[in-house]
């Protein structure tokens, strides 16, 4: 073990700075513990396609919901019990655990003024954390970035777990870095003609140029590749997860939040949530995916001591309409509600009032919670970041951490 | 601007008015006074009719006002027409790029295909969209404005079919002011809402044609930008364009697209505008300035553009000729590259420069000539494009157009490559040279691929392989990425 880790360090060494890397290693040893605790980290799980938040968090001691859902409505004895209003959705048991235990959180009625319907537009808004009447061309992980990575070593603060990189993910300065699969990304960007090529172009500090900023990314990508592909070997998971799409990106997110990776952020989808045919399957298709990664994911994170320096946040573009359609479906809606789990919340459960049937607005439920004012609280509370430089506007925190 | 050689100020004019000439082209040029080639540029060759990008016949699809009654077979076969329809579209217009020899007027389109930015599922409305902008794209800027404003698509998009006299809607106006003619900061929000009154009745019909619904049209008076009077839609077009604000946004928007993303030069934009504004607004005209400009072919402009996805895809396939087993390959591409026809990502179009750049993308931008040239597998899928809620249930075909892109991802991506008429370029240089007039042709700046670099990993068994390895090692570099 000794030896094997001792070797590690070695390449490491050799390939990012040895200098910075010894003293959190070193500790780590000391505890008996490869892995150190502390840096804490949010993953963000996006539930592409507009999830229907009113079958995900059941109202079901409300009329109103089973008059405009006959047919969708879920039912109360169907339902994961978590207060007398409300309950979870069937699929969910192994967050209904979560709950139980006081590592869930739950926040209804998010949204934002004037709400867009359109998938692209609300996701935009979402991403950049706009007003919905602007058009930013940046996103809010990726502008924490640029508030943060100022002279970064690597940048490899924020992870994507895809193929390409979302809209969330970009800064103006700098970017989070996407890939699917270390191993790959390492292959890819570190073949010898790149590098020779690296090599041979002189560095520039400051990249005036296009050219030096292209010649920039491309060093940049190919030492963060090396490096993460290094941090990704310490670690190999013990747990089983499913053997989805989401399963194996959710692993990847546990061995790299289980090594020395300097890593706060990481993005990964989960879809498609578009349900305007046929609801009912899909959406338990999905959420028995969602909630077999996650409830491996965490049993994980706890098995590693980790739990609590991690945060998990899901969110879809916009929820459905409280009536169902024709189509044994829902269609595009407007507010809905976000779950944030971890072992570090510090209020938990039902963070606010259920959603308001009574009170709609041309059929759709009507926002309380702006989702920037989640943003701000994750931005301020857990990144110890400047929520308002950010989010170029100071929102309200919340209390969940 | 004595400094820089002949050749690359043609080079460089090659490729931001259009998408790169061959090496023989260019020193063509050189022997021809700048305002012959500029002339040649805008005018494209005599007699170039414009040919309209056409993959379907409006006959062909049925009348949508029947679609209510269809039964459910028939629906999908529309949807799948219409599915197929935008696919064979986005490849018609590229396959056009390639082979034009009046490439000017397709960059123009494609700049204006950003700036009029628009979705639609409907492959007629998407097709109309397309013969407008480039009918218009060297024209006058006001009949491109008041064509693109008339299309089923923009109007369907922006929701002017729901602009009534009774319930103004107010989305096409905000959108043609903000977007469209003066950006934002020029007009308050009273302005909108009057020239929502105005845009009042502006639709079409279900046979894809403009129509002008009287009854529901708001004929009072209305207040916009310090004038007053019963403004229609085509008397709201020409207030915006007789504002000076309006010849300056455009102006600035094509400058930062043909010549600097990084930097704005005010004075020199405000010249060009006035003069812009001062045509008429000819589109043709400002383009003119601009490559006839001295300070056009300044050093610090030269390679300094990243070149959108798009056009760098253009660009190699006008440079080695190719044939792909599955031209869909094309939307992969463009898909991992952040550039997909016909699904801008917002109503702002593509952002450019910059935004084109990150990790990833810059990956598959460098590996993407291998995989080609090699017949290497891509082995990666563009984020899927969540389908919006039509009317009906057009939502599944791009839930099919995710289909055919997933299907596609792990496929070897085969092409014939006619390498020949390019090595025949090479025909009469030295086998010592050739590694630098390689790098030569295909990049206007080089910073670091020199011979003794490509050199070493090149295939110098023949002098062919020589040629097409290093070709491809130097369309690999960041800076085949720029223009």
């Amino acid at each position: 073990m000794l030896i094997l880790n001792r070797r590690r360090f070695l390449q490491v060494g050799s390939l990012a700075s040895a200098a910075a890397m010894m003293p959190r290693f070193l500790k780590a040893f000391e505890k008996g513990n490869l892995v150190p605790p502390g840096n804490k980290v949010l993953v963000v799980i996006q539930l592409s396609g507009g999830n229907d938040g009113l079958n995900t968090v059941i109202p079901y001691r409300n009329d109103i919901y089973y008059k405009m859902r006959p047919v969708l409505g879920i039912k109360r004895e169907a339902a994961l019990s978590l207060t007398d209003e409300m309950g979870l959705h069937p699929s969910l048991q192994g967050l209904k655990t979560l709950y139980d235990d006081g590592a869930m959180g739950i926040l209804n009625n998010v949204g934002y003024p004037n709400p867009d319907r359109s998938h692209f537009r609300s996701m935009d808004i979402w991403h950049s954390a706009s007003d919905s009447r602007d058009y930013w061309s940046t996103g809010w992980i990726g502008r924490y970035l640029d508030a943060q990575c100022k002279g970064c070593d690597k940048p490899t603060q924020a992870l994507e777990i895809d193929d390409t990189l979302s809209l969330a993910m970009k800064g103006e300065f700098n970017k989070g870095l996407a890939f699917v699969d270390p191993h790959r990304l390492y292959n890819v960007s570190n073949e010898a003609y790149f590098k020779a090529l690296v090599r041979a172009h002189a560095p520039q500090e400051h990249a005036h140029q296009n050219v030096d900023y292209l010649y920039k990314t491309m060093a940049e990508t190919i030492s963060s590749a090396s490096y993460i592909q290094q941090q990704f070997k310490t670690y190999q998971s013990k747990e089983t997860y499913p053997r989805t799409p989401l399963g194996r990106n959710m692993k990847v997110i546990a061995e790299l939040i289980m090594s020395d990776i300097n890593t706060r952020v990481y993005y990964v989808s989960h879809g498609s949530f578009d349900t305007h045919v046929a609801q009912q399957g899909q959406q338990e298709r999905l959420f028995r995916q969602l909630d077999e990664a996650v409830t491996a994911f965490v049993k994980d994170l706890k098995a590693n001591n980790r739990f609590q320096d991690v945060v998990v946040m899901t969110f879809s573009e916009f929820g459905r309409r409280v009536g169902q359609n024709a189509s044994g479906g829902t269609d595009h809606g407007t507010a809905n509600n976000m779950f944030l789990l971890g072992g570090g919340l510090t209020r938990q459960g039902l963070l606010n009032e259920g959603p308001d049937l009574a009170n709609l607005q041309e059929g759709d439920l009507q926002y309380k919670v702006d989702f920037k004012s989640v943003y701000a609280t994750l931005l301020n509370k857990w990144l110890a970041a400047d929520d308002k430089a950010i989010l170029q506007q100071q929102y309200g925190h919340l209390d969940f951490i | 601007m004595a400094s820089v050689p002949e050749k690359l100020q043609m080079q460089h004019l090659a490729w931001r008015a259009g998408f790169g000439e061959p090496l023989p082209e260019v020193l063509k040029w050189t022997h021809k006074r700048r305002k012959a080639v500029v002339h040649n540029l805008l005018s494209g060759p005599e007699k170039a009719v414009l040919k309209p990008v056409t993959v379907i016949d409006a006959s062909q699809l049925p009348d949508y006002r029947k679609m209510k009654n269809m039964s459910g077979e028939a629906r999908k076969q529309v949807r799948q027409m219409n599915t197929q329809g935008v696919k064979d579209l986005n490849i018609a217009w590229v396959q056009t790029m390639i082979r034009s020899n009046y490439p000017l007027r397709e960059k123009m389109a494609l700049f204006w295909h950003g700036h009029f930015a628009c979705r639609t599922q409907n492959v007629i409305f998407n097709q109309q969209l397309l013969q407008v902008i480039r009918e218009h794209a060297l024209g006058n800027f006001g009949d491109l404005l008041g064509a693109v404003s008339k299309t089923p698509a923009m109007l369907g998009f922006l929701n002017n079919q729901q602009n009534r006299k009774r319930h103004p809607n107010e989305n096409f106006a905000r959108e043609v002011m903000e977007l469209f003619t003066m950006g934002r900061g020029h007009y308050t929000e009273q302005d909108v809402k009057e020239a929502a009154r105005a845009f009042t009745g502006w639709g079409f019909d279900q046979g894809g044609q403009f129509v002008f619904r009287e009854k529901i049209h708001d004929d009072g008076e209305k207040t916009v930008l310090g004038k007053t009077g019963r403004f229609n839609g085509d008397d709201m077009l020409q207030i915006l364009l007789e504002q000076r604000q309006t010849a300056r946004f455009i102006t600035a928007k094509i400058y930062r697209y043909f010549v600097d993303d990084v930097n704005t030069d005010e004075a020199r934009v405000n010249r060009l505008a006035d003069r812009f504004y001062q045509s008429g607004y000819d589109i043709s005209s400002l383009m003119r300035d601009i490559f006839m400009a001295d300070w056009f072919y300044d050093h610090a402009h030269i390679g300094n553009r990243i070149k959108p996805p798009v056009e760098l895809l253009v660009g190699l396939r006008r440079t080695i000729p190719m044939e792909f087993e599955q031209e869909a390959m094309m939307l992969l591409f463009q898909g991992v590259l952040g550039q997909q026809l016909f699904y801008p990502p917002n109503v702002a179009g593509w952002p450019g420069g910059r935004n084109w750049i990150d990790s990833s993308s810059l990956m598959f931008r460098l590996r993407l000539p291998q995989v080609i040239l090699y017949s290497q597998e891509l082995q990666a899928r563009p984020k899927e494009i969540t389908p919006e809620m039509g009317e009906g249930q057009r939502y599944k075909m791009t839930l099919q157009l995710n289909n055919t892109l997933r299907k596609l991802y792990a496929r070897r991506v085969n092409a014939r490559i006619n390498w020949q008429p390019y090595i025949d370029t090479y025909r009469d240089i030295p086998r010592e040279r050739l590694a630098a007039e390689i790098a030569g042709a295909l990049l206007v700046k080089n910073a670091g691929a020199d011979k003794p670099l490509l050199d070493k990993y090149a295939d110098a068994s023949t002098r062919d392989n020589y040629i097409k390895t290093v070709t491809i090692d130097v369309m690999s570099t960041p800076e085949y990425q720029l223009c």
